[in-house]
């Protein structure tokens, strides 16, 4: 099993792993791609940076699904990984078996937030706009972030503290005084009222959100159900943006600078065509189709500027709904383990499952992974949904 | 039957920033292949835009100049095709919100004036070029060009002749030269214009099949090939010698004969989305204020300045408004001399001829107007000579120089020495009794060489009327 793409040796107190959609300049980065195997950015990722900054080492690259639009990983060229026979990401099989600080992953599709969820780890999907995403393998540009994993909240919050912050090469950053609420010591409210999204919790197994209700109603948090029925809209509009942004951006793997090359081709269209068809995945190659489709004139308006509205239309119902509410609780995966017999029987189940993960991926909102659930909270309340989780952590077991 | 043409353009215009648009590398012509890259501009993954202010500021000015309204909230969209001059594969441009819109310029021609409705102006970035070697049947990509900002002007199709093309060209260039949004320079392809064009019956109100003619890059050229596409369609139409299509054609001016490039069934499907990762450009008052205060009179503003409030010639001022930095330079020599007409006269004359001698055209003009003025004023105050005084504008265009202070350095200020002009003037007379005793014989010309030779002893730092009299009377003593 490939769960390092690249790794080197640390004999430092403070090792981190980070997502092979992340670049370094020491160890390769490949977005778990034939098409970037051996690639050696000329820059590292703002982030890679920040950790060093910050008294990490990286000492790997976690191997990832091609793009990161998979399920849990399955479609990287260098191989599927596991923990005991269950899918789930490199990364989170890092965290949870290695000695290492944990990980600093990149979500575009959900799988890191379902591999956390599997794994029983904690994972961190900051507000869109407070870690930079210069420096990383562009995947679905309008919703991709990156995220910290640990095995604990404490862990996962220092990582947070050490990748957050303005960064001038990223033109979509929110201001540095944004960035620092998420911080440890900022100031926040703490949650005192849930939201249960039930049209999401129907189609999910219940007990991981059952549980999750018996510690807040212990901790005195009053938990309610709402339909939130609009939330099953997420997964399709999601989709359609993260196909069509993906098209865009992986129309750069050409073949002509870097990267993959055929060795079969007469003119320049052939080599375009010969070596995106030979080093691209299936599940990639979809994508690619169904967003040009969604871009393509006729069905603009149709698919991907209903996708823009559906973002929006969700943006707003988030925003009713934290008028009354500090967090919606929801599960982040159908069930408690996948494996390579449900992608057989379902080769595009990665654009099902995302159904959890779509609703805090299209609108940018911060979601804390924690006990297999996770709590989706407005924009900049990454501090008051960690300190629910750490309660959780405490005495939620 | 009688045709009429109906011609819209759009052109594209290089704007004249320091750096590109999306990334800090410079976006000057002329470099070495590929000296002006980075990870950005070369479309490595990873790397994000970040929109150089600049280009804003000057798509504004140029929308201003051409009376447009502002979208003050303008966005920056992805359009996506395969070439290998596009490194992205893709090119960020302006499809949903242009910054300019519904705007109007006023020409001149024959046929006496009219306005041309602008559709659009829209901010992009170019793509590079390719360079084809048919030595050794290669093409290599030079990414110098790629994200090096440009605005294309689309006009409405207002235009219905060569002529109002060229004046349409002209006016641009003169008005977006002025207001220093582009050196236009057709030949750099700081300027380039597509053509489409279409022809119909005189008074009908359908358009006739459209052609385009892509990256048209000279007056002359854009000319004979409307001249050419007119006769083409009217002989489709009248002799059915070809069946007019809707196509894009390529211009070859050494044939004199426009080729089909490709129609619209192989034409991509540009897949034009929102690009994510560049903000909205919100334009607030006091930006939009700003840019508007920036903005240079118009040049026939200008030129009826000059002729009416300043007495200048119309040839004078139609020579210094063809150029925003001889109107510039013009106006602080001015201000610190007082002289219109001699500041003008060193500008169009003096300034003209050294820029000539340089390979530079009038709006490269770059001398400090003010010192300009005070070299002027040293002239006009019998300070400097004025062979000396070219001597120190030449100076002027080397370095920003204060003249009285090189002047003095130089040994250029007029003496007011009699006594040592006197000594010098008899020297010269003594030294020459062939010339001396011409002059007194009655040659004239005799008298012009002694003065030639005083002039050159006192190294030109003399009043010439002031010599002549010491001189004559020196000859008459001898």
């Amino acid at each position: 099993m490939n769960l390092y793409i690249d790794k080197k040796d640390s004999a430092a107190a403070k090792n981190v792993v980070v997502d092979d959609m992340i670049l370094t300049k020491d160890l390769t980065t490949t977005a778990g791609s034939k098409m970037l195997e051996g690639y050696k950015s000329l820059f590292a990722a703002e982030v890679a940076d920040k950790l060093e900054g910050a008294g990490y080492t990286v000492t790997g690259k976690a191997n990832v699904g091609e793009l990161a639009i998979d399920l849990a990983g399955e479609t990287s060229y260098f191989g599927a990984t596991e923990l005991e026979g269950k899918l789930t990401n490199a990364a989170s099989v890092i965290v949870k078996n290695e000695d290492v600080c944990g990980a600093v992953v990149f979500e575009v599709n959900g799988a890191n937030m379902r591999s956390a969820a599997l794994c029983d780890l904690i994972l961190v999907k900051p507000t869109y706009g407070t870690v930079s995403r210069f420096g990383t393998i562009p995947g679905a540009c309008s919703g991709d972030t990156v995220c910290v994993m640990a095995k604990t909240t404490g862990a996962a919050h220092e990582l947070l503290d050490a990748v957050a912050g303005y960064d001038c090469k990223d033109g979509t950053m929110h201001a540095d005084e944004k960035c620092a609420l998420l911080k440890s010591g900022a100031e926040f409210a703490p949650v005192k009222k849930v939201a249960v999204a039930n049209s999401l919790c129907d189609t999910a197994d219940p007990a991981k959100v059952e549980a999750f209700k018996t510690f807040l109603a212990k901790a005195g948090v009053e938990a309610v159900e709402v339909d939130a029925d609009i939330l099953t809209s997420a997964s399709a509009a999601w989709t359609a943006l993260m196909c069509a942004e993906l098209c865009n951006n992986v129309s750069r793997y050409d073949g002509v600078k870097y990267g993959y090359r055929t060795k079969n081709y007469k003119n320049i269209d052939e080599l375009y065509t010969n070596s995106r068809t030979e080093a691209f995945g299936m599940l990639l190659k979809t994508a690619i189709l169904y967003g040009s489709d969604a871009l393509s004139t006729g069905n603009y308006e149709k698919v991907y500027d209903k996708g823009l509205r559906v973002r929006r239309v969700i943006s707003e119902y988030f925003a009713s709904l934290f008028a009354e509410y500090d967090a919606v609780l929801m599960p982040v995966t159908s069930k408690d383990e996948y494996t390579m017999a449900d992608i057989e029987a379902d080769r595009y189940i990665s654009f099902k499952e995302n159904r959890f993960t779509s609703p805090a991926m299209i609108t940018g909102l911060p979601a804390v992974v924690v006990g297999g659930v996770q709590l989706v909270g407005k924009a900049f309340s990454e501090n008051a949904l960690l300190d629910l989780a750490e309660k959780f952590e405490k005495e939620g077991k | 039957m009688k045709y009429e043409t109906v011609i819209g353009l759009e052109v594209h215009v290089e704007l004249a920033t320091e750096s590109k648009i999306f990334c800090s590398c410079s976006a000057k012509f002329g470099a070495e292949q590929n000296d002006h890259v980075c990870p950005a501009c070369c479309g490595m993954p990873g790397m994000l835009p970040i929109v150089n202010k600049r280009v804003v500021d000057l798509g504004m000015t140029a929308g201003m100049m051409l009376n447009c309204d502002i979208n003050r909230t303008t966005t920056f969209d992805k359009k996506s095709y395969y070439y290998p001059d596009l490194p992205g594969s893709y090119q960020t441009t302006q499809w949903f919100a242009p910054i300019c819109v519904n705007g109007k310029v006023k020409i001149n021609t024959s046929k006496g004036e009219k306005f041309v409705r602008i559709k659009q102006i829209h901010m992009e970035e170019d793509a590079g070029k390719l360079v084809h070697d048919d030595w050794t049947d290669t093409s290599l990509v030079d990414y110098n060009r790629t994200s090096v900002p440009l605005i294309e002007i689309v006009s409405q199709p207002d235009l219905s002749s060569a002529e109002e093309v060229l004046a349409y060209l002209e006016r641009l260039r003169d008005l977006l030269r002025f207001a220093k949004v582009s050196d236009c320079r057709f030949e750099q392809g700081s300027m380039r214009c597509d053509v489409n064009l279409s022809i119909r019956p005189e008074g009908s109100d359908k358009l006739g099949v459209r052609t385009e003619m892509k990256n048209m890059n000279s007056l002359s050229a854009i000319e004979r090939a409307i001249d050419y596409e007119v006769a083409r369609h009217i002989d489709a139409l009248e002799n059915h010698t070809e069946e007019l299509v809707q196509e894009t054609r390529r211009w070859d001016d050494v044939k004199g004969k426009s080729y089909s490039m490709r129609t619209k069934e192989t034409a991509g499907d540009y897949r034009y989305f929102p690009d994510p990762n560049v903000m909205p450009v919100v334009i607030d008052d006091e930006w939009f204020d700003s840019i508007r205060a920036s903005l240079p009179e118009f040049p026939e503003v200008k030129k009826a300045k000059y002729t009416e409030e300043l007495g200048l010639s119309e040839y004078d001022a139609d020579q210094l408004t063809q150029s925003r930095a001889y109107c510039d330079c013009f106006e602080a020599a001015l201000a610190e001399s007082g002289m219109a007409k001699e500041s003008a006269n060193w500008i169009i004359s003096d300034c003209a001829k050294a820029l000539n001698r340089r390979q530079e055209t009038a709006d490269m003009l770059k001398i400090n107007g003010k010192a300009l003025g005070q070299l002027i004023k040293l002239v006009s105050e019998d300070k400097v000579g004025r062979a000396n005084a070219k001597k120190i504008l030449d100076a002027m265009f080397e370095e920003d120089i204060d003249p009285l202070a090189y002047a003095e350095k130089n040994g250029f200020i007029v003496s007011n020495d009699t006594g040592a002009i006197e000594a010098i003037v008899k020297a010269v007379v003594e030294a020459d009794p062939k010339s001396v005793a011409d002059f007194k014989g009655g040659k004239e010309k005799a008298l012009m060489a002694l003065f030639g030779k005083c002039m050159k002893e006192l190294k030109g730092n003399c009043n010439p009327q002031v010599l002549r009299e010491i001189l004559i009377d020196q000859i008459n003593k001898a």
